[in-house]
């Protein structure tokens, strides 16, 4: 029997050691990635002109990075990878891509979806006037371009990455005027039981934290957002902290809840989805080989449910395991064992941080007139009104009714607070709602494409 | 390229572009064409933070709503759609190159 042909979207730490086991068994895979260069979002690797050493890039995670990266570069003349390529399509075992202009279909018999993650936004008043920017945004001005997001920058939202990036934006020398975490510090205590599974991430938290406050840097926990103001740009962050009402001036904001999963690709290959409780948000199914509801569609990294880039890394060769198997290859029952050990454990951890850093309710409680959706301006109070003239109880009428979800992000960004909102509205448990339907291109397309040279 | 503390307490801030370059700052520079005037940029910016080293702000609101400046820069949030050459494409995972032209205003007009 011929080996199957092999595709996986995604050169992330799940996509690279995906294709870095499956080449191990002698199995080759195309690995189409959207960047430039391997790495994903977390290892994102600037433009050759940056000289700036990964122990300054990645801090304590340089070697892991740096070790992604080689793997991806020795892969890269072994393997067919394709990078600066967009998977904007999966039909009958067809991926639908998109290069330098040039479309292709690429035929697999095994898929591996690893589209990893982006950040988990809510609205707030002001979350649209120029210098707020999703907290993974500012990381990514940060380490790809070398550049922060403004002069004086509040960082505001809750999780890991809200102490990691101010960390990171303080060393580069930015000057930060507060950090404000919706999540009160009892949370996190309360939590840190399941944080004790993982006592290196654990450690790395606190020190982020403690580097802070020590630095001067104001850090509040357990704030109520208000708002952002200004007129044509920020200029403040208003807040609440019990109740006392609090303003800080700044030019920038980096706005963040944690992350959630990018999953259009896997909703077009036909992946059953299940309500995830604790990110509340539809996750893709898989079993503990990694294989979605459909056979040959396997699914690594983020892009399944947060687990962060370690459980990214172990799902991906994880995956390639199982599939090499599927192969014919041996089965590598004692590396599999050990993996599965792994992921429990960092599922544990990952319960834990779910806990400390919940994702806030004020995404339901929002002024009428406050943006919800960014690419069209559609605002909370039209939503409500339209959700109760048309008798609205589900994501798919919401979005054809009112255009959340149908603007150019496909609800990327608002998807989530207009799922809360719906629930609230119509007091709905929020799994009740559903979600909205992943729609091919996955992102928008550049027309006419020009043509190829 | 760190902001030096009289720079940062200026009150003419609009006057000033709205990304600071801390790290790797000094790198060569390539000219490109920025709404049809001269432009530079340093090797490895993408168009958004070509722009936004030079301006406050990148584009339009496709709906009227304001001005924008890019918001997720993964390429997820498709608000910094430019005209480059003729083409659209995202400014914040466009690398410049010496001699595109980046028209900004055009973005919802085709292109």
């Amino acid at each position: 029997m011929a080996d199957p042909a092999i595709a996986i979207v995604g050169a992330g730490p799940a996509g690279i050691r995906a294709a870095e086991a499956l080449s191990q068994h002698g199995l080759s895979a195309i690995l189409i990635d959207e960047a430039p260069k391997g790495g994903g979002q977390i290892y994102r690797q600037p433009p050759d002109s940056f000289q700036r050493a990964a122990s300054g890039r990645y801090g304590f995670e340089a070697r892991k990075a740096s070790a992604l990266h080689r793997t991806i570069q020795r892969l890269a003349t072994a393997i067919d990878y394709r990078p600066s390529t967009l998977a904007w399509n999966v039909c009958d075992g067809r991926l639908d891509t998109l290069c330098a202009g040039r479309g292709e279909s690429v035929v697999f018999d095994i898929l591996i979806i690893a589209t990893g993650a982006m950040d988990r936004l809510l609205p707030l008043p002001g979350w649209t006037l120029p210098g707020v920017y999703a907290l993974g945004g500012a990381q990514i001005a940060l380490k790809y371009q070398g550049c922060a997001i403004g002069r004086r920058t509040v960082f505001l939202g809750t999780g890991p990455l809200l102490y990691l990036v101010a960390y990171q934006y303080a060393k580069a020398g930015a000057e930060i005027e507060a950090v404000l975490d919706v999540n009160p510090a009892h949370a996190k205590r309360r939590a840190l039981f399941g944080l004790a599974s993982s006592p290196r991430t654990l450690a790395k938290g606190i020190y982020y934290r403690t580097w802070l406050g020590a630095h001067g840097i104001a850090v509040e926990e357990g704030v109520t957002p208000m708002g952002i103001a200004g007129t044509d740009e920020v200029r403040e962050v208003r807040y609440r902290r019990g109740s006392v009402e609090k303003s800080v001036r700044c030019d920038a904001v980096g706005l963040g809840f944690g992350l959630k999963a990018e999953t259009q690709l896997a909703d077009l290959a036909g992946c059953r989805f299940r309500f995830d409780r604790e990110s509340r948000q539809w996750l893709p199914e898989r079993n503990s080989d990694g294989e979605s509801s459909v056979s040959g569609v396997y699914l690594a990294g983020d892009g399944a449910g947060i687990g962060g880039a370690d459980a990214a890394e172990l799902w991906g060769e994880r995956v390639g395991l199982s599939i090499a198997a599927r192969c014919g290859r041996r089965r590598d029952a004692s590396r599999i064992a050990t993996i599965d050990r792994r992921l429990a454990l960092l599922a544990r951890f990952r319960a834990g941080l779910e806990r400390a850093f919940p994702l806030p309710m004020h995404g339901s409680r929002l002024s009428d007139d406050t943006i919800l959706c960014r690419c069209e301006a559609i605002r909370v109070g039209q939503v409500k009104e339209a959700i109760r003239a048309f008798d609205v109880v589900e994501m798919n009428r919401m979005k054809a009714i009112t255009r959340v979800g149908m603007g150019r992000c496909q609800g990327r960004m608002c998807g989530l607070a207009a799922a809360e909102l719906l629930a609230t509205e119509t007091q709905q448990d929020l799994a009740a709602v559903g979600r909205l339907r992943g729609q091919p291109p996955i992102k928008p397309l550049p027309m006419p494409w020009p043509s190829a040279p | 390229m760190k902001p030096s503390a009289s720079a940062r307490h200026s009150t003419d801030e609009a006057a000033q572009p709205r990304m600071v370059r801390l790290v790797d700052a000094e790198r060569a520079r390539l000219t490109f064409r920025l709404d049809g005037a001269p432009a530079t940029a340093q090797e490895g910016d993408t168009i958004l933070t070509a722009v936004l080293t030079a301006r406050r702000y990148l584009v339009e609101s496709a709906c009227g709503e304001g001005k924008r400046a890019g918001f997720c820069l993964m390429g997820a949030c498709q608000e910094c759609w430019v005209t480059v050459d003729g083409t659209r494409a995202r400014a914040c995972n466009t690398l410049v190159i010496a001699g595109m032209s980046v028209a900004t205003g055009g973005h919802f007009t085709g292109g």
